[in-house]
């Protein structure tokens, strides 16, 4: 019988994610993979934190615990930390009752269900992105029917943020436009605004009624405290508006594939927020019904134990610094062999990646000829790198600027 | 003495098995991210149940399948995937069905049509009415199918009844997606419950396939299942499953680890699998037994009503009327449409339920 699916074409391998798929069938010894942001210790390996290993014990030592379906909108308990941790636990938002969190799958499904949410409800359509963003972006709100704009946000000629660019595109947005907003650690650039530019962009875009869509993906693990990196969530919420947040504790709990998050939407009023959960929870069910549980319970567990909860924040210091510190290296290596170029921004930026300003070209070379693997806008993971293996970056990198235009 | 009795999904269980892998599982793995298409291993285990141990398609490599979040998962996926790549079709649901199946064609913007299924008058099959509107469904047209325990009536065709449906697939060119919910919790046999999908694979029907561990496993809240779609050779099955990745990376990007490593422990280990299947068939073996329990009861009381309709699900035949005195008058709560999970019955209730629905349909 003939297929009904003759006519699907295969599809390319994702962007992102396909930079492992290539670096897997590497037989090279000094392969080196920069592509995936997933944390790796000095010696190279994943690393499981050891708060959460202890709350995996708690949660299969405990018989009382049953594994039936959880409501849609995820672990009641989960859900009310994950709003405290990104708003802070004195926000008047969640005093108020004015904000609706609902578990999702980690920042992706956060995202998702948000713009799905808008996209029925809320009376524009239109989502305007940083560019450059993180490659899901723009699939994430096509498919749910979103129409993107880009606003300026990366200037190469600095390797800083391209603030007039950013204020006038934004400036230019028809009123009410949904804005995404990386809340820390820009990915893929690393650059972010100062807290003095995010209160303009606040001011501009409140007098806009531009609504605000924060991705916040690495809460605690760009600078190091969970409180300076939720500080431009937290002026837009002071300031009475409405926003949506998507959270992930992928990064910053280490919990990459138990598919973790929460999508938070601050509201101007409690009854508000309680029918747009039920609307939120309207958008789920035929998606996937509830989500999984384990993640969110490995969280909860954290977060609501004050030890545990102590014993993370250092933790997840203990990782930005690490981070922070190979930057260093990394900037310090590359001025000692005199490589050409102004290599400042890979200690300007900040969070998991650094956008080196490498070429598709150099990229390439880098990786057919030092087995350098990275995306090819030049993004590297400063947290697969270690003091071992900085040397030989410096020297593929050094070789690409020197060799191939 | 007023009971509660919760029927909504019957009582929730931990299986030994799922203790034991759980048991395995922390403290020992790493929590990397899952490829797009979710665990190769536990994707491999789960088609050999729907497709067979010894399949020939799993061999050939013919079978396009990805992790998906459950069974509502792979039914969404399923409808993004054919939202996008048969975008003139639509699909044929069953009256009645599960009621979330309405919401994802619909969310996935794919035009519903409705099938004869159930037989109010008979509380049994209405076929004539099923082969009806297949033979009248334009050719080439997408049906879903309950594999078995059909969601809320617990009504399925017989074997026979099977073949004369695929076989007018066949003549149809109809495409065939099978929800298979209840693998081994409907008869306690997996390979019986299997039944109709291996029909259609034997009639030479590429077909879809959503499968969920939820309640076979017990594992609900870990929300772990399949999507597989049976494609012409192994290249298909390439580009297919990527054009499935394609769609899962938008919405979740990959699936969650823990429940597709229960999975995977449990069916990769001959003990721990031969464990799973007795405690599956003693879950089935419960249900099926308090089917009998409660069908027995009410005959006793005299009840005016016929139960020998009563299956996995009992579709009572209740009014919404009947139910709402239930909940009032005696604390037991079910879907208004009269559905009663017999996984939520036991020998401790059965009797105080019979009295009540006797109670409340006695004058019927």
């Amino acid at each position: 019988m003939d297929s009904v699916f003759s006519n699907v074409v295969r599809a390319p391998e994702d962007p992102i994610l396909g930079v492992t798929v290539a670096y897997n069938n590497d037989p090279s010894p000094a392969k080196l993979n920069l592509g995936v942001g997933a944390y790796r210790t000095e010696e190279g390996k994943p690393l499981v934190l050891d708060v959460v290993r202890r709350a995996e014990q708690q949660l299969v030592n405990d018989p009382s615990r049953v594994k039936e379906y959880i409501p849609i909108a995820g672990l009641a308990d989960f859900n009310k930390l994950s709003a405290k941790l990104i708003l802070g636990a004195d926000s008047p938002a969640i005093q108020e009752s004015r904000v609706a969190t609902i578990q999702c799958l980690s920042g992706t499904g956060s995202l998702r269900v948000g713009a799905e949410f808008l996209k029925k409800h809320y009376h524009q359509s239109v989502i305007f992105i940083p560019k450059p963003t993180w490659g899901n972006h723009p699939k994430v709100f096509n498919l749910a029917g979103l129409s993107v704009e880009y606003y300026r946000y990366y200037d190469p000629a600095t390797r800083g943020l391209d603030f007039q660019g950013l204020l006038e595109d934004l400036g230019a947005a028809p009123s009410g436009a949904i804005v995404l907003l990386h809340a820390c650690a820009h990915n893929p650039t690393g650059v972010d605004p100062t807290s003095e530019q995010w209160e303009q962009i606040r001011q501009l875009m409140r007098s806009k009624s531009l609504l605000p869509f924060f991705d916040s993906a690495y809460q605690g693990f760009a600078s190091g405290s969970l409180d300076t990196d939720a500080h431009a969530v937290r002026i837009f919420v002071a300031d009475g508006g409405e926003c949506l947040i998507a959270q992930s504790y992928a990064k910053n709990m280490g919990l990459y594939g138990e598919r973790v998050g929460a999508l938070s939407i601050v509201c101007k009023s409690a009854d508000v927020a309680s029918k747009v959960e039920s609307q939120v929870k309207l958008v789920v069910r035929p998606m996937y019904s509830s989500p999984p549980i384990h993640g969110a319970s490995i969280v909860a567990t954290i977060l609501k134990s004050s030890d545990m909860y102590n014993d993370w924040t250092i933790e997840l210091k203990g990782m930005a610094d690490r981070i922070i510190n190979m930057r260093q290296q990394l900037f310090e290596a590359l001025q000692a062999k005199g490589t050409p170029g102004d290599w400042s921004h890979i200690i300007k930026q900040i969070g998991m990646f650094t956008f080196t300003g490498l070429n598709k070209e150099q990229v390439a070379f880098m990786t057919k000829e030092y087995h350098i693997y990275m995306t090819s806008d030049g993004r590297i993971s400063m947290a697969g790198l270690s003091s071992k293996t900085v040397p030989h970056l410096v020297e593929a990198i050094h070789a690409a600027v020197t060799r191939v235009a | 003495m007023a009971e509660h009795i919760v029927m909504i999904i019957g009582k929730p269980v931990v299986l030994d098995c799922v203790r034991e892998a759980e048991r395995r599982i922390a403290g020992t793995s790493f929590m990397e991210y899952l490829p797009m298409g979710g665990s190769v291993k536990m994707v491999e285990e789960t088609l050999k149940l729907a497709y067979g141990d010894n399949s020939q398609f799993i061999k050939d490599k013919r079978i396009a399948a990805v992790q998906s979040l459950s069974g509502t998962g792979a039914c969404r996926l399923f409808a993004d995937f054919q939202n996008r790549f048969c975008p003139a079709s639509q699909i044929y649901i069953p009256v009645p069905t599960w009621s979330n199946h309405h919401n994802i064609w619909r969310d996935a913007q794919v035009p519903q049509k409705t099938y004869h299924y159930y037989h109010p008058e008979t509380k049994g099959l209405d076929f004539k009415g099923l082969m009806d509107d297949v033979k009248n469904a334009p050719e080439g047209s997408f049906f879903l199918l309950h594999a078995c325990a059909h969601n809320p009536t617990g009504v399925d065709p017989t074997e026979e009844q099977w073949r004369e449906i695929s076989q007018l697939f066949k003549a149809k060119k109809h495409f065939a997606f099978f929800d298979m919910a209840y693998q081994g919790f409907a008869s306690g046999d997996p390979a019986r419950d299997a039944k109709s999908i291996r029909i259609f694979l034997e009639d030479g029907h590429h077909i879809g396939i959503s499968q969920s561990y939820a309640k076979n496993m017990g594992l609900y809240g870990q929300r772990v299942g399949c999507l597989s779609v049976l494609c012409e050779d192994e290249k298909q099955a390439v580009t297919v499953k990527s054009q499935l990745q394609q769609l899962a990376r938008p919405m979740y990007s990959n699936p969650p680890l823990h429940g597709a490593q229960i999975v995977s422990t449990i069916l990769g280990d001959p003990e721990l699998k031969s464990l799973w299947l007795k405690e599956v068939k003693i879950m089935a073996d419960r249900i099926i037994g308090m089917r009998t329990t409660l069908r027995d009861s009410l005959e006793k009381l005299g009840s005016p009503l016929s139960w020998e309709h009563i299956g996995m699900f009992c579709y009572s035949g209740l009014t919404p009327e009947q139910v709402d005195r239930l909940t009032s008058e005696y604390h037991i709560y079910m879907t208004r449409n009269g559905r009663i999970s017999m996984a939520g019955v036991t020998t401790g209730n059965v009797g105080y339920l019979a009295n009540a629905i006797h109670e409340v349909t006695k004058s019927s």
